[in-house]
């Protein structure tokens, strides 16, 4: 491929910015792997039915199998390596999956956390079928799924816990937006 | 106390912030990427391949045909089950003059990524003339079917033929015969990480090979037979890996290849295969056709249980020989004790990808076939199913019990376990009892439920052996070397909990090293559920070895009798007293001071499999409008001897159900008659989400523990699988008994029940 092909891409990931310069053709995924060597995002299908290569870009759950590099030019984009808020820490969500044993081989997990991650922004106190209708879009050939379950309701019950301790009672707390609160 | 305790695995925070490494993660520098050509063709034979306009394309490094390979290459050899008479219908590496499969490998491509070896692969043209392809096992023991291995003379590539009894005499005198033909569909492993290898040559020649797993030692083996090159020459590293379940790590065509390409070219080579091709390309398992025939007597005895079985082996004979029909056959009478027994295993050949095992391997198979034929019984007696269950179970006061048939070289002798109690536990957690009478009212609300028993015995601990080497390092931390591998089941927890309750550390502390050539000495590795059976019993030992050493160093120190002493909590305790008297580490430093080694190698041998034994029961209720089918209940109560970590023999159970659920409902790689895979992605083969995996209740019991093993473990991995498609069959057909259904062939489809449902009631309630 001649480099007058390359594309030069501009984009945001866990935080961190990026410049790199791709071929067009090039996979979100490929990019977030071979080029940042991100490669906590990993790929089961790469036609988008799996869920494992999930990230968050510009505040949404993508495929990133489904999306070329080229379409991440200036977004932002969290992938799994930059869900815990620093890196000694875990994220309720990874803390659950260690404790409720949601996880086996682990290759699912990445897309599983993100996927999670989302959901969990968007619905506070999810019911156990919420969650699993939540995390339908992602497989996972090892678990069957029970023990994700859990961890997605403990980690729910986690973040209450401590947005709980920062902002007091649920029910007497002012109204932020959510975009606002720092989890 | 470590063994026992649901603690929390060593392996998964690495794994949950991104950091495990698959051998995809894994780049080297000048790293390459192969793609393979495969046969588009069920069967053709190959004119000619034109590689010429590939050759130019600036970033090819390597193009390699059948014929570029070395001529005195040997076929990849059986691994598991080796049968002499099946070493004529072995696969190579590349086809060379006929391709019987439909992804059979034709063509090698190295370019500088992926993307450029795609690009390559499609500048290669392969000429070829197609063939009839054979798609079923009756068409292909049609005497005008052409042989596919001539060297064997027959698509009967083997046949198998135990018995027990004399079952014409047996059958002729039963009062009752049913004669059923069951089908077992094509599905496998379909583990969510593809297969993938990355193959280096340093400057000394030294071939290094990420991605092997499962039995790394054994590829090992065979690489260096394949290639001709010392052992001491290749060096396989385990990776992290994305899902076992069977068919991953055996030695396939890609296993040779890529280590062979690297050599050519002297630089690195990686190849991950893509969804499509692990569909087309890796172990298929399970297709089998049932011919049975039963004679029983009024009370629903079973006397005589008769089963030819046509195994659709595929194109080729893999590294698992005839394990599946030797394990189907072995394990087909379960846990009955049944006079007369006659099995007939045709291990057929047919153009489709080759199989293997898949979790539970002639087990789920045979185990729907047994159970849903034990309900066809007492529907045809009017009998309770659970009664005739009973009627037929070994008592435990038969163990050690023996049916006479023989698997994998062994004869079969379930060592222990008591049926009767597991199904009475089983009847009363579902409420047996009284369901007749909420199935009654639910019928009344239109509502249609029905519960279905399946009861199976496993086979587990397969021997010859297993080594373990334990080593404290200079930081205190348990160095524990093991021949198993991890394919994502916890083997580095359940290890480190053995050596833990052992030698009294926190089992954090130990560090499990796996599948690497250089480190570990020697290893069979991580099938048929031997896992914590056989390689935790060499930890277990080979920990009290080092327990003694250490106490011993101890003794001498103190001036105690070691057998006065002990490790609890890290420090060297008298027993007698209570007294704690130093921590491990000081007698660490005494011992290096004194030029003891402190390390011990264990190697256990068994020559006998332990057999754990369980039911699993469903409950269902059956929409009448649209033929669906929905969970109410799944209960599974498994006598596993010992749990080492029961929130780990849980989480086998429960991701062995899904499987399971996945094969009885929604999985099938189906071809169609050109012998096209026509089930090749994600959309066709289903693989069960959270909508369809329903809460699972897991009973973990521990009433029978091995004798055969110091732990008293039976292994768990493989129970949770093989009983789901007769349980909910068997649920089906009680909720629709009314409805002109007849459960025999899997995947059960929706517009099978609404079929029976729109002929209506048959008989009337």
């Amino acid at each position: 491929m001649s480099q007058s092909n390359l594309r030069n891409i501009t984009f945001s990931v866990n935080g961190k910015g990026y410049n790199v310069q791709v071929e067009p053709r090039m996979l979100l995924s490929d990019v977030l792997r071979d080029e940042l060597r991100l490669t906590g995002t990993h790929v089961g299908c790469e036609h988008g039915i799996c869920g494992a290569c999930t990230v968050i870009m510009d505040g949404r759950p993508i495929r990133s199998c489904l999306a070329f590099g080229v379409q991440a030019d200036k977004a932002e984009i969290k992938t799994v390596e930059g869900l815990a808020e620093n890196s000694c820490d875990f994220h309720p969500l990874q803390q659950a999956f260690w404790e409720k044993h949601g996880l086996q081989c682990g290759f699912c997990t990445s897309g599983m956390l993100m996927t999670a991650y989302d959901f969990l922004e968007k619905n506070h106190n999810p019911t156990r079928e919420q969650i699993r209708e939540g995390i339908s879009g992602n497989l996972c050939r090892c678990t069957g799924y029970q023990n994700i379950v859990e961890a997605v309701e403990l980690a729910a019950e986690i973040i209450n816990k401590k947005k709980e301790s920062l902002e007091g009672p649920a029910d007497k707390r002012m109204v932020f937006p959510s975009a606002e609160v720092e989890v | 106390m470590t063994i026992g305790k649901s603690v929390k695995r060593i392996e998964d925070p690495r794994l949950l912030i991104g950091k495990g490494q698959y051998v995809g993660d894994i780049l080297l520098p000048d790293q390459c990427e192969a793609v393979i050509v495969r046969s588009p063709h069920a069967h053709a034979k190959i004119l000619r391949i034109d590689t010429e306009k590939a050759k130019q394309l600036p970033d090819v490094q390597l193009i390699l045909t059948g014929d570029d390979l070395p001529k005195d290459l040997e076929a990849i050899p059986m691994r598991l089950a080796p049968n002499e008479a099946l070493t004529m219908a072995l696969q190579y590496p590349l086809a060379k003059e006929k391709v019987l499969y439909a992804g059979e490998p034709v063509a090698l491509i190295v370019a500088s990524n992926r993307y450029m070896a795609e690009d390559a692969a499609e500048l290669i043209d392969v000429y070829y003339e197609p063939l009839d392809p054979i798609i079923d096992v009756h068409q292909a023991l049609h005497p005008d079917t052409e042989i596919l291995h001539p060297k064997i003379g027959s698509n009967d590539l083997f046949l198998l033929h135990s018995k027990k009894g004399d079952i014409d005499e047996l059958l002729k005198n039963s009062p009752y015969q049913l004669e059923e033909d069951l089908y077992v569909q094509r599905h496998s492993g379909i583990p969510l990480e593809t297969r993938g290898l990355l193959a280096f040559v340093d400057e000394n020649k030294r071939l290094t090979v990420y991605g092997p797993t499962k039995v790394v030692h054994f590829n090992h083996q065979i690489l260096s037979r394949l290639l001709k090159k010392d052992k001491k020459e290749i060096r396989f590293i385990e990776t992290d890996v994305g899902g076992g379940f069977g068919p991953r790590g055996e030695f396939y065509p890609e296993d040779y290849l890529i280590p062979y390409a690297a050599l050519k070219i002297g630089k690195p080579v990686k190849w991950i295969e893509d969804r499509l091709e692990h569909m087309k390309a890796t172990n298929h398992s399970r297709e089998q056709k049932h011919h049975v025939v039963v004679g029983f007597d009024e009370t629903g005895r079973i006397h005589a249980f008769k089963d030819e079985i046509y195994v659709d082996t595929g194109a080729y004979i893999r590294t698992h020989g005839i394990t599946v029909p030797v394990l189907t056959q072995g394990l087909l009478a379960g846990p009955y004790d049944i006079q007369g027994l006659d099995f007939k295993v045709h291990v057929v050949a047919t153009n489709k990808t080759p199989t293997g095992t898949y979790r539970g391997p002639g087990r789920f198979e045979g185990t729907f076939v047994r159970e849903r034929v034990i309900d066809l019984v007492a529907k045809k007696l009017n009998l309770d199913p659970t009664v005739v269950r009973e009627r037929n179970l070994i008592q435990p006061n038969q163990m050690p019990y023996t049916n006479g048939i023989s698997a994998l070289g062994q004869l079969v002798e379930y060592d222990s376990g008591d049926y009767p109690q597991i199904l009475a536990i089983a009847k009363e957690e579902m409420d047996w009892e009284n369901f007749h009478k909420r199935k009654a009212q639910a019928e009344q609300n239109g509502k249609f439920i029905g519960l279905g028993f399946a009861m199976f015995v496993e086979k587990s601990g397969l021997g010859p052996w297993e080594f373990c080497e334990v080593e404290f390092a200079g930081n205190g931390e348990l160095i524990c070397k093991t021949g198993l591998a991890d394919v994502g089941q916890g083997v580095e927890t359940a290890l480190a909990q053995i050596c833990s309750e052992q030698l009294g550390i926190p089992y954090s502390k130990v560090k499990v090293i796996h599948g690497d050539t250089d480190v570990v000495e020697k290893g069979n590795g991580s099938f048929a559920t031997r896992g914590t059976v056989v390689g935790g019993s060499a930890a277990y030992y080979a920990s009290a070895e080092l327990k003694k050493k250490i106490l011993q160093v101890a003794a001498d120190q103190y001036h105690l009798p070691s057998e006065d002493l002990d490790i609890k909590e890290e420090v060297i305790t008298q027993v007698t007293t209570g007294l704690k008297l130093c921590s491990i580490s000081s007698i660490l430093k005494v011992a290096k001071a004194q030029g003891i080694e402190l390390r011990e190698k264990y190697t256990f041998s068994i020559d006998h499999m332990s057999y754990p034994y369980g039911i699993h029961a469903a409950e269902v209720a059956v929409d009448l409008e649209t033929g669906k089918v929905k969970i109410e209940k799944y209960y599974i109560a498994y006598d596993v001897g010992k749990a080492i970590n029961p929130m780990l023999v849980k989480g086998q159970l429960v991701g062995g159900m899904a499987q399971g659920l996945g094969g009885a409902m929604y999985e099938e790689l189906r071809y169609d008659d050109n012998g096209q895979l026509i089930t090749g992605s994600f959309m066709d083969y289903l693989l069960p989400s959270s909508m369809e995996v329903p809460e699972i209740d897991i009973n973990i019991l521990e009433i029978s523990p091995s004798p055969l093993n110091p732990l008293g473990a039976k292994g768990a991995g493989e129970g949770g699988t093989v009983a789901v498609a007769p349980a909910i069959a068997n649920a089906i057909s009680h909720a629709l008994e009314k409805y002109p259904l007849h459960l025999t062939s899997l995947p059960i489809r929706p517009e099978q029940i609404r079929e029976a449902i729109k002929k209506g009631p048959s008989i009337r309630g």
